[in-house]
């Protein structure tokens, strides 16, 4: 316990840890604040406003449309209707029916706590993911690589209740950094949706999937924490996390992004691991085939789908996160410290 | 004196698929008794700091038996870990953590009460500098900051791996005495330094290590005079006398290297004897010196790593000797 409570001062004491969580709340906070500053509550002015936007639209249409009736009709007349600029009848050029241009499409954009706020969830994983990632590498990778696991291990020798003890103060220190974030987070988005938007329909239903989807921000925050302190641990440096993840980047997504839509394999992007992160977030991502066509009842093209769901995700997590460790534990118990 | 620190048969051996196979360590062996203060000496490359990682548990041996304070390591490691403090190699820290916080973290995960940072950080000197970041330490701050956090834990065995390295004249000075009052206050200390003057003026006991394995053991004047020659000067009242008494001496069957002044004789057990000689043939001597030897001549001698004019010697080029039997053993050994 003297350990842990040691790890956790140590791991609060580090200055890189203090600014990376300090930036990646800036970060969120910059991401509320400008949220907040680009949508609008819709009242009654701003219907009557695109009202009158959306009547105006459709004079210009009808403005429009009689002009280009009458210049066909003296190109007709002049027999230079032969370009094919207009259709051989002048009076089918007509404005589109009034209530086609819908007053909405002129309401500025505004803040929906329930249709929205769960995509908000996916930046939020992501940023604090990524802090936890590099803090997660830096807090072991640095302890490596300036001899203090080598101190550490001399005063207490068991190497893996050592490397356990200090990934636990670790998820710790990212926890409470990341509930309390969460925390406000909700209550950003609801100030937002309260000022710039609208809370409606937020039932007991919808909070449950919201906070469902929060949790599962959470754990992808640990496991991304895990994944870069066990690879910086493996590597006995920072370097080796960041180098790796920027290598599976690199040359494991970009490249073979780029390598499987060369040859043309279905569905490229059940091959990359953002794909399998989203749909860990949004519960389900639907990857659509457009080189197939399925032709419907109306001869409408349909494309070949593939749904990829958050179990699927969990599996490839899971298995990523107890390789990853596992090897990092083995090499520690197993390894000479040199 | 029961021993605090016992090493029998220690091997360890690097297997590289460009480098072939290294024996780092080769059935070496070592022991420490209870309050001495213990020199453990080798040339670069010779097996110091792999033996003590390899008894720290920071490395795995291939083979042997280690002890400390009794118990068998590494399996005993976690229980005396509390009692051994070390400093592997060069002092090592987080840089951007001050000495205190260094000491701090180390006190906390090694439950040793706060007080007792500043107890050490005023006993290395480091109490009015103990709030800075290391990485503004000069290397004699940071060894004296490695030394503090080996003494954090008032340990029963003290591990000090080239704890002088980097020290200015008056830390030297410092970490001898603080050395020998450590030894008198009961503290074991195992002290691994190139610094062979220091050793020989610290130490009471010594192991010297060549390419793996033990060349020499035991304390510190028995094993000087294992080493000596029974080298003799000699200078006569009249330098004239000289050749005389060369033949006088070589009857005798002594050996004897001459010089414009003065003889060096070799292999004499009793310096009397040279006296009743050359009296008995009227030449009177005014000088008769022995040749002490210091550690450092044995430790040349018994590595052969004395540099030799025009040769340049590279690391690993070193004496390697029999297990048992071998020059330089004087007493000791696993269970002795």
């Amino acid at each position: 316990m003297s350990l842990y409570r040691t790890e956790l001062r140590r791991l609060a004491k580090r200055r890189f840890t203090r600014y990376m969580s300090l930036l990646g709340l800036l970060v969120l906070a910059a991401v509320v604040i400008g949220v907040f500053f680009t949508n609008q509550k819709i009242g009654a002015d701003q219907m009557a406003q695109a009202e009158r936007q959306a009547e105006q639209s459709y004079q210009e249409q009808v403005r429009w449309s009689e002009q280009e009736r009458a210049a066909c009709e003296q190109a007709k007349t002049a027999g230079t209707a032969t370009d094919g600029r207009y259709p051989d009848d002048c009076s089918v050029i007509t404005p589109p029916p009034r209530e086609q241009i819908q007053a909405d499409w002129f309401l500025p954009s505004t803040f929906n706590f329930r249709e929205t706020f769960d995509e908000t969830l996916i930046p939020f994983a992501a940023i604090l993911a990524l802090v936890g990632f590099v803090v997660g590498a830096s807090f072991v990778g640095a302890e490596w690589s300036t001899g203090g696991m080598m101190n550490l291990l001399l005063w207490r020798p068991k190497r893996l209740t050592v490397l356990l003890t200090k990934l636990a103060a670790l998820l710790t220190g990212m926890l409470a950094v990341t509930l309390p974030a969460a925390v406000l987070w909700f209550a950003g988005f609801w100030a937002v949706a309260s000022f710039r938007g609208s809370t409606e329909k937020m039932t007991a239903g919808a909070w449950q999937s919201s906070a469902l989807t929060g949790l599962r921000g959470v754990v992808l925050v640990l496991v991304l924490t895990t994944i870069g302190f066990a690879l910086a641990s493996l590597g006995r440096h920072t370097a080796m996390a960041l180098g790796g993840v920027v290598a599976v980047m690199v040359v494991g997504q970009f490249g073979l992004g780029i390598l499987l839509s060369m040859a043309s394999v279905r569905f490229t992007e059940a091959w990359l691991l953002p794909t399998y992160a989203a749909a860990w977030m949004q519960k389900k991502i639907t990857l659509q085939d457009w080189n197939s066509c399925n032709a419907n009842y109306y001869g409408e093209c349909k494309p070949d789908t593939l749904d990829i769901t958050w179990q699927q995700s969990s599996v490839l997590l899971s298995v990523g996160l107890v390789v990853i460790l596992g090897a990092a534990l083995w090499a520690i118990r197993r390894r000479d410290i040199s | 004196m029961p021993a605090v620190l016992e090493i029998e048969g220690l091997r360890k051996t690097y297997k590289s698929r460009r480098r072939g196979t290294r024996n780092a360590l080769d059935g070496f062996d070592m022991r420490v008794d209870a309050g001495q203060v213990h020199g453990f000496l080798g040339p670069n490359g010779s097996g110091k700091t792999t033996t003590l990682r390899t008894l720290l548990g920071l490395i795995r041996p291939d083979g042997g038996r280690m002890t400390l304070l009794g118990h068998e390591v590494p399996a005993a490691l976690p229980t005396v870990a509390g009692q051994v403090g070390a400093i592997v190699e060069s002092p090592q820290f987080f840089p951007h953590f001050s000495a205190r916080d260094t000491l701090s973290l180390l006190a906390g995960a090694g439950e040793v009460p706060a007080t007792r940072v500043d107890e050490v950080l005023e006993l290395v000197g480091l109490r009015d500098r103990a709030g800075e970041r290391v990485k503004t330490y000069s290397l004699g701050m940071k060894q004296r900051l490695a030394v503090a956090s080996a003494l954090l834990k008032n340990p029963k065995l003290l591990i000090l791996d080239e704890p002088a390295n980097g020290l200015d004249p008056g830390g030297i000075r410092e970490m001898r005495t603080l050395m020998r009052t450590l030894a008198e206050s009961g503290m074991t200390v195992v002290l691994s330094s190139h610094i062979l003057g220091e050793i020989q003026l610290i130490c009471d006991s010594v192991t010297i290590i060549s390419l793996g394995r033990r060349v020499a053991f035991g304390p510190v004047d028995e094993v000087l005079a294992q080493h000596s020659s029974g080298a003799v000067r000699v200078r006569l009242e009249a330098v004239s006398d000289l050749p005389t008494a060369t033949e006088a001496l070589t009857r005798a069957g002594i050996r004897v290297t001459g010089h414009p002044d003065h003889l060096m004789l070799a292999g004499v057990d009793k310096p009397a004897m040279i006296t009743r000689l050359l009296a008995e043939q009227n030449l009177y001597v005014s000088e008769l010196a022995p040749i002490a030897v210091d550690l450092e001549s044995v430790f040349l001698e018994l590595t052969a790593t004395a540099p030799v004019p025009g040769q340049h010697r590279q690391v690993d080029e070193s004496t390697k000797v029999g297990g048992t039997g071998q020059p330089g053993a004087t007493g000791g050994g696993w269970g002795a």
